[in-house]
Parts: structure tokens; sequence; C-alpha cells
């Protein structure tokens, strides 16, 4: 396997029973970069994110073929512990989905599940996730209060706080600006720039602007296939496929 | 048209409380509700059959919430549509159709003769059990049925197992679904007459183990009407009965909503 490749597909195709949604995908995903995942809806983005932490297992008639390997480990092997597999591969939703808990036990509830319960370390974890994630100073105060409380930006980086909390290798994220204001989308593009240095991310960009401004690498699906995969820089100035031009320029979308 | 129909409900309840309360209340002292009856019932009070009900209650909720809550996570989180859970759904639903005097005659059959319990508290307790089971199912179903989604997503993402999502964020979030139909298995166990006087028998002598035999407040209220021996005892039983069953109501309730309270921050 190339060396630098967190995540590698290989042939991968799913179904949803009959529905084909990925078609034989070889791709592979550096460390410590950002790989957005553009096209149109229904083009296979969100089941890309979902079978890389095997969330997709959630969803009834839900069939593959074909590999993922994370750092060279078959992630569909029987063997694999998928509690262990998921920390490992942390996710962000389209929709903020905080818990009905503080936001202190929003952040720590996947520590917890690890079985971290020192609560000196839990405070620890919580400071450190929510700085990362870029809302420490507005929430340091009332980590007690309700997470339902706070706003839709906030609440979507408490998500990332969360998935932060658990120091995966992979961050997902699904479209996590689609419901916020351009500030708070601005806050999170920041905190994403800062976080490749130490996590690999795979991001669905909520539209073509944000992965021009926070990508490095672009792959374009379309219909559950990959037509072209490059830098960001090929894929905006020189796309090799008329598709990937088409949709870059805003002829389809 | 349709407040008439909501006017008549509510008008034939308050007709009925107030009916049992008017003859009732005046009888309900302090001295009837701590005095054991005397005579048959035809004077003292009704304490024991106050134990009696509130025992075999406890009985029959400790044993049936736990089994249904069970059942229900059991069919919602652990198992895929399929026949067996089909199968199992369709079981508890015949049960809830099920007159109350067959469950007595299966308390009696089963319970009382077959495992030798006779007539007590735990067969009596058990037999109801059985009775409010499909109730709780129900109930606890539903209640997790209407828990979002994207709850279970985030926690199976978050690196929980199965067990832990059930414990950390279905049962907390389906908790005042659950308790409604446990309320509901409250209110049938207390107001039961036919399948209790089966299997726990009509004793109103103060009970001593889960063993003895037991009369509760609604059985005891049906002898004195039914016999003739006192209707005023009767009404004061039946007026103490609404009180209890109020009480048990208003307190749940109150527990509830400082419960969802707490979820909501």
């Amino acid at each position: 396997m190339p060396e630098g490749d967190k995540l590698l597909f290989q042939r991968f195709t799913f179904f949803y029973g009959a529905a084909i949604a990925l078609k034989d995908i070889n791709l592979g995903i550096k460390k410590k970069q950002i790989f957005t995942v553009l096209g149109p809806a229904r083009s296979g983005k969100t089941t890309l994110l979902k079978s890389m932490n095997r969330l997709t297992d959630l969803i009834d008639g839900a069939s593959h073929s074909g590999f993922v390997f994370l750092d060279g480990q078959d992630i569909y092997d029987p063997q694999i512990l998928l509690p262990e597999l998921r920390r490992r591969v942390g996710m962000v939703f389209d929709l903020p989905t905080p818990l009905p808990l503080s936001i202190f036990e929003n952040v720590v509830y996947g520590p917890r599940l690890s079985g971290i319960n020192n609560k000196n370390r839990l405070t620890e974890i919580v400071e450190k996730a929510l700085k990362a994630a870029v809302l420490w100073k507005e929430v340091k105060d009332r980590l007690s209060s309700s997470a339902l409380r706070l706003s839709g930006g906030q609440q979507q980086r408490l998500c990332i706080a969360r998935v932060l909390a658990l120091e995966p290798e992979v961050i997902l994220l699904d479209e996590p600006c689609s419901g916020l204001d351009p500030i708070s989308t601005r806050a999170i593009e920041e905190s994403l720039i800062e976080l490749k240095k130490n996590y690999t991310i795979v991001l669905v960009p909520h539209n073509i602007q944000q992965a021009s401004r926070v990508a490095d690498r672009v792959g374009f699906f379309l219909g559950g296939e990959l037509i072209e995969e490059g830098t960001a820089q090929e894929i905006f100035t020189r796309p090799r496929n008329k598709k990937t031009e088409d949709y870059i320029s805003g002829k389809f979308g | 048209m349709i407040w008439v129909a909501a006017f008549f409900t509510l008008g034939v309840m308050i007709w009925i409380m107030a009916q049992v309360l008017r003859e009732g209340l005046p009888l309900l002292t302090v001295d009837f509700l701590s005095d054991s009856p005397r005579q048959m019932g035809r004077s003292g009070g009704i304490f024991s059959t106050i134990v009696g009900t509130l025992l075999i209650t406890a009985v029959a909720i400790t044993i049936a919430t736990p089994l249904g809550v069970g059942t229900a996570v059991y069919l919602r989180e652990y198992t895929r549509e399929g026949r067996i859970s089909r199968l199992i759904r369709f079981g508890t639903d015949c049960l809830a159709g099920v007159p109350s005097i067959i469950f007595g005659l299966f308390g009696f059959v089963f319970f009382v003769i077959f495992l030798g319990m006779g007539w007590s508290i735990l067969s009596g307790g058990l037999t109801l059990a059985t009775m409010i089971l499909p109730t709780i199912i129900s109930t606890a179903e539903e209640a997790i049925k209407t828990i979002p989604k994207s709850y279970r997503e985030v926690s199976y993402a978050l690196g929980g197992t199965r067990w832990q999502t059930v414990a950390k964020v279905i049962l907390p979030n389906a908790l005042p679904g659950i308790l409604t139909g446990v309320l509901l298995g409250v209110g049938r166990s207390v107001g039961e007459t036919a399948a209790i006087i089966l299997t726990a028998g009509s004793s109103f002598l103060m009970p001593t183990s889960l063993f003895s035999p037991i009369r509760t407040m609604a059985i005891h209220f049906y002898i004195l009407a039914r016999e003739g021996i006192s209707m005023e005892m009767a009404y004061a039983t039946g007026a103490a009965l609404i009180l209890l069953i109020l009480a048990i109501n208003t307190a749940a309730n109150w527990l509830l909503h400082r419960y969802i309270r707490r979820l909501e921050g």
C-alpha cells in the first residue's frame, strides 16, 4: 500500500438492498490532510463517510464487496472491534446532534464509554476538546447547563469537540456547516485547518467554495462513482474530466 | 357535536366520582384508615386491605416492569423486524385482549395449585404481572420508538456498544413513556378484582409474609356491596380507593415533570 495513505478503498462497492450506492471505489486518503468529497445529492458521499467507521452497519439491508483499509488493516474483518474502530474514526453529522445532557456530559460521553471515570482526567479532556473546537471561551462558565440551549453553531462545534475528546485518528465530517451562519462556518473552517496538523480529515463540504477554502485533495463523485481525484489545485483549475469541470463551474449540482 | 361527547364523558366521570366521594368521604376518618375490618367489615376500618392492595401491586410492578421493558428493548434495539419479533408482538397483543378472569383462572391453576404458592400475595402479584405485561411492553416500545435515530447514531459513532447505548441513551430518554405504562399497570392492579379473588383469596387478616392471603380494597368493596354487608362501608372504601389512585397518579406526574425538566436542562 502506498506510503502515507491513512485510509484505502479497494474495489469497494456498496448496496442498500438492490440499490447501488458506491461503485467500485479505489481511493487513497492521505495522513494529516483534508480530503473533501464533492458531488451532487445522492452521489454516495454520506455512504462513503459512513463506510469508513461502519456506521453503515446500522442500516437494514446494507451489503458490500471489496475492501477498506485503515493503516493497512481491513476494517470489515469480522475480528475488528466496532467500538474501537469508531473511536479511531470519529464522525460529525450534517445536523448538530447534541444528546440531551449537559455540555460537559456531551463531551465526555465517548471517553466515559471507553472506561475513563477519573474526574480530573475528564475535566482535562473537556477543556482540551472544547479549546480545539474553538468553543471553550463561550461555554467555560456553564459546562453543567444543557447542551440543547446552545445555538446551532455552538452545538455543531460541541459535536466536533465530542469527537475530539476521543482523540481519534480520522475525523469524518458530513456537511458540518449546512445549518450554520457564515460566522460559525468560518469558525469551524478555521478549527479544521488547525486540526489537520494532528488528524486526518474527510469532509463533505456544503458547497464548492468551502472545498476550495480548506481542501488539500478533492474527490468528485457522481452516481456512486469516483469520477476524478487529485489535489485541490488540479481539480479546481484544470480538471481532467468534463463532468468534473461542469460541476465545478456550476453547470449542474 | 364533538364537544357534547367530550362534556358527556367528563360529566359521567365527575358524576361517578362525586357520588362515591359524597357517600364515602364523611365516613373516611383516620380510625377507618388505620383500623382493621371487624364483623366481616360491618364495622372497623380497612387498614389490612390497604396494605394488601399496596403489597400485591408492588409485587406485580416489580416483576412486570423489568420483564416488559426488557422485552421492549429487545424488540426495538436487538432484533430487526422479522418473524420472531412479529410473533412476540402478536402474542402480547393477544394477551392484552384476554379478560382478567381468564388470567385469574390461569393464576389459580399455575401459581396457586401447580407451583403450590396457595392463595397469597405472591400468587396474586404474579398473576397481575402477567396481566399488565402487554401494556408495559407496548407503551415502552412506543416510548423507545420516539427517540430520535440520531441519538443512537451518535452513541454508536462515539464508540458505544449496544448495551451502553441502551443504558445511557435509550432508557433515560424513554423513561417518561415507560413510567406511563407502569402507571397504567398500577391503575389496573389497584382496581382489579376477578383475577385477584381467584389467586390471593379474600382474607382481611393482616398479611405476615408474601405467602399470606390478602383482601385488596377493590375486593373488599365488591364483597361489602355484593353481599349487602354494609353499603356505607363500601362507599367509604371506594372513596379511599379513588383517593389512593389520585395520590399515586399525582405523585408520579410530579416525579415525571421534575425528571423531564432535568433532562431538558
